[in-house]
């Protein structure tokens, strides 16, 4: 029993010591990512540009199947992310959503799977329906530009797949995410 | 902290033995409350060969501490129980701190175990009540949580919930490595058992009214789907399958019905599903997300949750066809209720700082918080109303927490490797 009580006592400190210390330290933390995340983004974004214009985008012939592979080419991009309980889609990546509407446009077997993600901040089911909000953001947006339906098929994961697992505001905005999927290449 | 509070906390921490290949949880009582009743639970005499099968005494003990309203004071300081309830000196109990006592023996007969026992009133010097269970010999610790619920309702008039089990989803492995389960396990964490494993995830575990059925969410054809497995056959029959989510699936108080929340016409809305017919009856029509439904215990409201308003709070609508109405204002959102078997209050996790539980009491429209972690969500009452079993974290790791409907009493259930989340509580 003496050992027992020795341990619930180790526990409950280091239970209080972690309680006491955690938040501050998190905030910090949350803050020096967030900024270097969003640099980080900014520059993938003039990146993702430039590459898009030097792609000749909207030019019909210049996305073969090839360039699916390619890392180069604004298709090798299969990633969308979101803003915190938000399925708007953000303008950096607008151009490659574009490639790959033109690409199913002009590939018209080609079919792409849309998997919704999402942090786990939110409810579980409400997540599951989050995610399918996203994914189907994702497809509006194709087939807006050429992309037919019969090509795009909208699934969610919800917070069940994340890809980071921190707690951590860099995680979590690597987990609210929309995947595509090519299930057919051409 | 004096004596006893230091016992409440220490008391309850248990290393479970159970099943190999499914997570055996470690339960730790993180706050109890000042004035348990001591209860004095007597080693129970074993009337066959060799060793008991269990220590049925420790079972009791250890199920009556972790409510936080009792005490259970430590073998070594309690005298020589009695060897047959007239034998009973209250003197003697009360020396030693106790307010009530437990004497019992066990006998083997025949592949069962006759469990006959006795609760003591020690300060009014009587005896409550004298009681025989038999359990079968290879489930002595049911017998074990039967005997916790009538010790329980003899000294505190309140229903038991020790019988009960809980359902969870437990998750072990990373990456491609990872693995689904859902489990039910004893209320104590004891003997898990995995119902149905996955390497894609599982989620939304919800009891049928009589305890013999769960229905889940599987991804296992790579999008939600619900399926209802029997619990002691195993049988799964897989129950919704429409385009878009298949989500939320929660059983009617009859049984008869399930609601859910399906996006088959766009976006997610709630239905019932009736289980003779299959036929689907839409209960709402927004293109807002709405989800989460929860029955009144009388079948004629269903709790869920929208974001109609622009963010995740909670409605209620009275059926059929009534108008939803908002009840949670406190939080950023709300969601996840669970409603208590009274059907008088709501436990919902409430966003703002963090996800934190809440109970609203529908009556007065108040509401407390029951709950300070950052990630607590997913609650499920317990079927006598006590307490509600939650998922939280600890340093990344996905535990089982629970709380006591005051706020006052914390428990967490931890599994030694893995995640677990999810749970839900069965019926009695």
């Amino acid at each position: 029993m003496h050992a027992v009580i020795r341990w619930g006592f180790i526990l409950l400190l280091a239970a209080t010591l972690a309680a006491c210390a955690q938040p501050k330290r998190d905030a910090a933390e949350a803050e020096r990512r967030a900024a270097e995340a969003a640099a980080a983004e900014e520059a993938e974004r003039a990146r993702r540009e430039a590459e898009a214009r030097a792609q000749g985008l909207g030019m019909p012939g210049t996305l073969s199947v090839d360039s699916l592979d390619d890392p180069q080419s604004p298709l090798s991009g299969r990633l969308v992310y979101f803003e915190y309980d938000s399925d708007t889609i953000r303008p950096e990546f607008i151009p490659m959503l574009e490639a790959h509407s033109l690409y199913l446009s002009q590939n018209p077997n080609a079919r792409v799977r849309l998997e919704g993600h999402t942090d786990e901040r939110g409810t579980r089911e409400y997540n599951l329906a989050l995610g399918e909000r996203r994914a189907q953001a994702v497809r509006r947006v194709m087939n807006l530009n050429g992309a037919r339906d019969n090509q795009l098929e909208v699934i969610s994961f919800g917070e069940e797949m994340p890809v980071a697992f921190a707690q951590t505001e860099d995680a979590w905005a690597q987990n609210r995410r929309v995947e595509i999927v090519y299930e057919v290449r051409r | 902290m004096n004596r006893r509070s230091l016992q409440s906390w220490c008391l309850g921490v248990l290393l479970l033995v159970a099943g190999q290949a499914s997570a055996v949880l470690e339960v730790t009582v993180t706050e109890g409350i000042t004035g348990a009743i001591p209860v004095a639970v007597a080693p129970f005499v074993w009337e066959g060969a060799g060793s008991p099968p269990e220590d049925v005494a420790q079972i009791v003990g250890a199920n009556l501490a972790r409510t936080g309203r009792f005490d259970a004071l430590a073998r070594e300081r309690l005298p020589r129980a009695p060897d047959t309830p007239e034998g009973f000196l209250a003197e003697s109990w009360s020396s030693a701190g106790a307010e009530y006592l437990v004497i019992g023996r066990m006998r083997p007969q025949e592949g069962r175990v006759v469990i006959d026992f006795h609760v003591f009133d020690v300060l009014a010097n009587q005896r409550m009540g004298g009681f025989r269970i038999p359990a079968p010999a290879d489930q002595l610790r049911r017998g074990a949580h039967r005997v916790s619920d009538i010790v329980f309702e003899t000294i505190t008039g309140d229903r038991g919930a020790f019988s009960a089990r809980i359902a969870y989803v437990a998750v072990t492995g990373q990456g491609d490595d990872r693995r689904h389960a859902l489990e039910v396990a004893d209320s104590d964490g004891a003997n898990p058992r995995a119902m149905f494993r996955s390497n894609q995830p599982l989620m939304s575990p919800e009891w049928s009214p009589d305890g013999r059925d769960l229905v889940y969410v599987s991804f296992e054809n790579r999008r939600s789907e619900i399926f209802r497995q029997n619990v002691e056959t195993g049988a799964r029959t897989r129950l919704a399958s429409f385009p878009g989510i298949n989500s939320a699936p929660t059983w009617s108080p009859d049984g008869t019905r399930l609601a859910m929340s399906l996006s088959r016409d766009g976006s997610p809305n709630i239905y019932v599903m009736d289980l003779a017919t299959g036929a689907l009856t839409q209960i709402t029509r927004t293109n807002a997300i709405d989800t989460e439904p929860a029955w009144s215990p009388d079948g004629q409201t269903l709790y869920f949750t929208s974001d109609r308003s622009g963010s995740a709070q909670i409605y209620q609508m009275r059926l059929p066809g009534g108008t939803p109405q908002r009840l949670t204002y406190e939080g950023t959102s709300a969601g996840a209720a669970t409603v208590s078997p009274d059907g008088k209050s709501l436990v919902y996790v409430r966003g703002g700082d963090g996800l934190r539980l809440a109970r609203l009491d529908l009556e007065t429209r108040r509401e407390t918080l029951l709950t300070r972690g950052r990630f607590d969500k997913s609650p499920s009452f317990a079927p006598n109303g006590s307490m509600v079993i939650y998922s939280t974290t600890d340093r990344g790791r996905g535990i089982l927490g629970s709380v006591s409907r005051d706020g006052r009493v914390h428990q967490r259930f931890a599994p030694r490797t893995g995640d677990v989340r999810e749970p839900a509580w069965s019926p009695l």
